[in-house]
């Protein structure tokens, strides 16, 4: 039997979406126990939401004021510690939150760790994409080394809600830093839908050309029910913040339905969306890369179109 | 501050297409451009700026990488950084391999700041930084986009997916820059003949007894799924109806 342990991502109040993608991912082990942790300052609104999750067969909370932030350097003794109690797995998503902590934990563990687990094949063997995802890799680690993992969450679903995991607080024996303080987080607040969850995503390029007419952007996705994407050059240029860019070092996203609108499609940016369902491209140049991986394609100046397809959809 | 390490990776350079095997054993790399990684030149930017504004004295180029990599160590000398380290090594080399070589160099050095990039574009491991600094037991911050300097401690902001974090640290730490921290400068022919004089010390991996364990193991290398060919339509009204076939509007 296999002990995976998840590290539960939240923001106090809500599960992160992404810890039920990794739920599935780990459910493709054979004769796997998955435990999901949930540290926080309070963590009872949190577990309850973990515990619901089918294929979650255990909860555990470890309340502190220090986990009322994930800071890696303060959570990452904690885990540890869990780990040490006895799991073969420890997992986390392959969020900026799951990035962060994930390799500091391994490191503590003496362990490396596998970046961005798109397949499991086996308990020991996983698939990963390196060069921007270019390439796919097969890696096998060591048995009876614990398996520390980053899961790349535009590769599951999520799992369905109906578990009725039970949910016990345990303390951890460990000695936190001090020299790592949270000072804030500034975040828009919209009621816009998530980008890395929702399933139509309309985003623009460098060819919107500032950050005024970016928002026929904005307006468009808002119409589709869609949420807001961008190319590192948009974000660069200020027309969007840095939290919606998409890509190799942006988010990668799988959305039901992907629109790019004046995006060259530059290697690092295809590697945020390859997962799409329908990829949609409007470019005016019938020579941008785009359109070698858009399942629909518009040769098409943006300031004409952007506009007639939002008509076209009100009425 | 006395002395700011940066790591430098010789990486394929980013607008190089890269191709696996057709015996699947690994990727094409003979005769492919090979560069300083994006992200370290930006590490090595901010680290030229805190010493332009007096915060910092020295400023000590890293690479771990087979002796050609000595050439982005000369492009980071042409950019700036004081003096040079190759830590010769040769093959495949282990997330943690790397970070507990840094560590070697970090206990030789003793900076009080370590910048790394954020991610090698090659691996995309993106786990040096976290763990350097587990190993060290200092402060780490990733994804840098600012970086202030406060006496004895940092204040960085950082990009996470939900915009942006202020963390406070104390030194010494380890940082990992971001795209948007800075703009890096180009080097100019006089600072690359400049840099041919700059010391770059030669290590051989050996020498400094990092236990390698060897864990991880790529058995296989295969490219991407191809997507299906798409379909071109000539204006609006074509692209609405094929978004209403497929139930998407
Ligand atoms: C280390 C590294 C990491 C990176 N990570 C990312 C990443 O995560 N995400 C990312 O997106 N990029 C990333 N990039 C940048 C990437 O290489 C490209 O530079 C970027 O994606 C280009 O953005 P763009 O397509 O908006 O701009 P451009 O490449 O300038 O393309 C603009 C497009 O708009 C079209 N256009 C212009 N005017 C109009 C009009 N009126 N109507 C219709 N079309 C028009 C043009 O034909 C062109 O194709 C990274 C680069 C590096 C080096
Ligand atoms: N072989 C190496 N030599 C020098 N620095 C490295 C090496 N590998 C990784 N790094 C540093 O660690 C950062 C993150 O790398 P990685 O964790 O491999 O994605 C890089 O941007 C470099 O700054």
């Amino acid at each position: 039997m296999h002990k995976l342990l998840i590290i539960a991502e939240h923001d106090g109040e809500k599960l992160n979406a992404s810890i039920s993608r990794c739920v599935t991912a780990a459910r493709q082990i054979s004769d796997v126990h998955v435990t999901v942790a949930v540290l926080a300052a309070d963590p009872s609104a949190v577990a309850a939401q973990a515990a619901a999750l089918t294929g979650v067969d255990a909860v555990i909370t470890v309340a502190a004021a220090a986990n009322a932030h994930a800071v890696a350097a303060i959570w990452a003794p904690q885990v540890v510690a869990l780990v040490r109690g006895g799991y073969s797995h420890v997992w986390g998503p392959s969020t900026s939150f799951g990035k962060d902590l994930m390799p500091r934990v391994a490191a503590l563990l003496d362990v490396n760790q596998i970046s961005d687990l798109m397949a499991v094949d086996s308990a020991h063997t996983f698939k990963r994409p390196i060069y921007a995802g270019n390439a796919i890799i097969t890696v096998q680690v060591a048995a009876g080394s614990v398996v520390v993992a980053t899961v790349r969450t535009a590769s599951f679903e999520a799992a369905p809600a109906g578990g009725n995991a039970a949910i016990s607080a345990v303390s951890v024996d460990a000695s936190l830093p001090t020299h790592t303080r949270f000072v804030s987080i500034a975040q828009a607040k919209s009621d816009r839908p998530d980008l890395q969850t929702a399933p139509k995503v309309v985003s623009g390029g460098r060819a919107l050309g500032s950050a005024e007419n970016f928002k026929i952007i904005f307006s468009l996705a808002e119409k589709m029910g869609a949420a807001v994407g961008a190319s590192r050059a948009a974000v660069d240029a200020g027309y969007a913040p840095n939290e919606l860019q998409v890509g190799q070092t942006g988010k990668i996203i799988a959305p039901q339905l992907y629109m790019a609108v004046g995006i060259s499609g530059a290697i690092q940016h295809l590697t945020g969306i390859k997962d799409a369902k329908t990829i949609v491209a409007i470019n005016k140049d019938a020579e941008a890369p785009i359109f070698e991986v858009a399942d629909i394609g518009l040769v098409a100046d943006l300031f004409d179109v952007v506009p007639q397809i939002e008509k076209a959809l009100a009425g | 501050m006395r002395k700011i390490l940066v790591g430098i990776k010789r990486v394929v350079d980013y607008n190089v297409r890269i191709r696996v095997k057709p015996d699947n054993s690994g990727v094409v790399l003979d005769g492919v451009k090979m560069s300083v990684n994006p992200f370290d030149e930006i590490a090595l930017e901010e680290a030229l700026r805190i010493r332009e504004r007096g915060e910092a004295e020295e400023i000590v180029a890293v690479s771990i990488g087979p002796d050609d990599a000595q050439q982005q160590l000369r492009t980071a000398l042409a950019m700036g950084a004081d003096r040079a380290i190759l830590v010769k090594h040769d093959g495949m080399l282990e997330p943690l391999t790397v970070a507990k070589t840094l560590m070697a160099i970090v206990s030789r050095e003793q900076p009080e700041l370590v910048i790394l990039g954020k991610q090698a574009i090659d691996d995309d491991n993106s786990q040096a930084t976290q763990m350097l600094s587990a190993l060290w037991d200092r402060p780490q911050v990733t994804c840098a986009s600012k970086v202030e300097i406060k006496g004895n401690t940092l204040s960085v902001v950082r990009e996470v997916d939900a915009g942006l974090e202020t963390l406070e640290v104390d030194l010494p730490a380890v940082i990992s820059a971001d795209l948007r921290l800075n703009e890096p400068r180009y080097v100019k022919l006089p600072d690359i003949m400049k840099a041919k004089k700059k010391p770059l010390d030669v290590v051989e991996f050996a020498s400094l007894n990092v236990a390698t364990p060897g864990q991880l193991t790529a058995t296989h290398y295969e490219p991407p799924k191809a997507r299906a060919k798409g379909v071109m339509v000539k204006d609006v009204a074509e692209l609405i109806s094929a978004l209403k076939n497929k139930g998407l509007v």
